[in-house]
């Protein structure tokens, strides 16, 4: 049942991003091009998630366990470091150079043509990489 | 700035973007789990027991969503501009970035900042503010 629903919600999520024009990079790109002409479109998009997201996780933080039985699990860290921001900065310029963020990448594999399939074979060597590094760092302590 | 009005979308924007927000809010009442899209792909590179299938389901559910698109509607043409070496090197930082940072757009940007998360406003704040500056410097300052 678990799996159906982490289908489903995945599914309507893909749905979402097409809906909302955040599969087209040239878009996306409108959107961070504040110097040009501005689409603010995609403005739009976060606040739309984000309504329906306040009220989930309002309800969420409230209760121990998710309606299928399993843990709620939500993120516990407090600490705004070095890595977070450094992260987030590497990310963004990623995400301005192809207009392309993790999600509407992936939804584009079979319908886009080669160069999404490029874009997120380039970004799973990036996990990848932060994994090995990773894994090597904790090795070490 | 001026606004571009003919490409603004708005009602498909917000209808997008609210069944974005219902797919994090059936993901997370159902199995308690946060849809952010690089941290549900990044686990699948530290397999943990019993924690590896619902990542793949929901990635499925992704990549298979045009298929579930098209039987109602025209897929919406994309542009991409980037050529291969740009998309590589895009698809590389993109990748390393969202996981030192912990989340992308989904995690930070929708859920985080959903929770009123501290470290998430920071990372949204960071990385759109990143991707500003990095258009710029692609549109205006270098062609």
């Amino acid at each position: 049942m678990q799996l159906l629903i982490a289908f489903i919600s995945g599914l309507m999520f893909g749905v979402g991003l097409i809906i909302s024009g955040m599969t087209n990079p040239a878009k996306v790109i409108g959107f961070l091009d504040l110097a040009g002409a501005w689409d603010m479109s995609l403005a739009l998009v976060m606040i739309g998630a984000i309504l329906v997201g306040l009220i989930a996780f309002h309800i969420a933080a409230k209760r121990p366990k998710a309606l299928l039985g399993d843990l709620m699990r939500l993120p516990t860290a407090r600490q705004v470091d070095l890595r977070l921001i450094g992260g987030a900065l590497v990310f963004g310029v990623g995400w301005g150079l192809a207009g392309y963020c993790p999600g509407p990448a992936l939804v584009s594999i079979i319908s886009g043509g080669s160069k999404p399939v490029i874009f997120v074979a380039s970004m799973l060597a990036g996990m990848g990489i932060f994994e090995i590094q990773d894994r090597l760092a904790h090795k070490k302590r | 700035m001026t606004i571009d009005w003919i490409n603004f979308t708005p009602w498909p924007s917000l209808t997008g973007g609210l069944l974005i927000g219902l797919a994090t809010a059936v993901l997370l009442l159902f199995n308690g789990k946060i849809a952010g899209i690089s941290g549900i792909v990044g686990g699948l590179f530290r397999p943990v027991s019993g924690d590896v299938k619902w990542r793949i389901a929901f990635v499925l559910g992704l990549v298979l969503a045009p298929l579930a698109f098209s039987l109602f509607a025209a897929l919406p043409k994309a542009r991409i501009d980037a050529d291969s070496s740009v998309l590589i090197a895009a698809g590389l930082l993109v990748g390393l970035g969202t996981r030192y940072g912990s989340g992308c757009t989904s995690g930070h940007g929708v859920c985080g900042l959903s929770r009123l998360s501290p470290r998430s406003f920071a990372a949204t704040a960071v990385f759109m503010a990143a991707g500003f500056l990095t258009v710029f410097i692609v549109r205006h300052l270098i062609s």
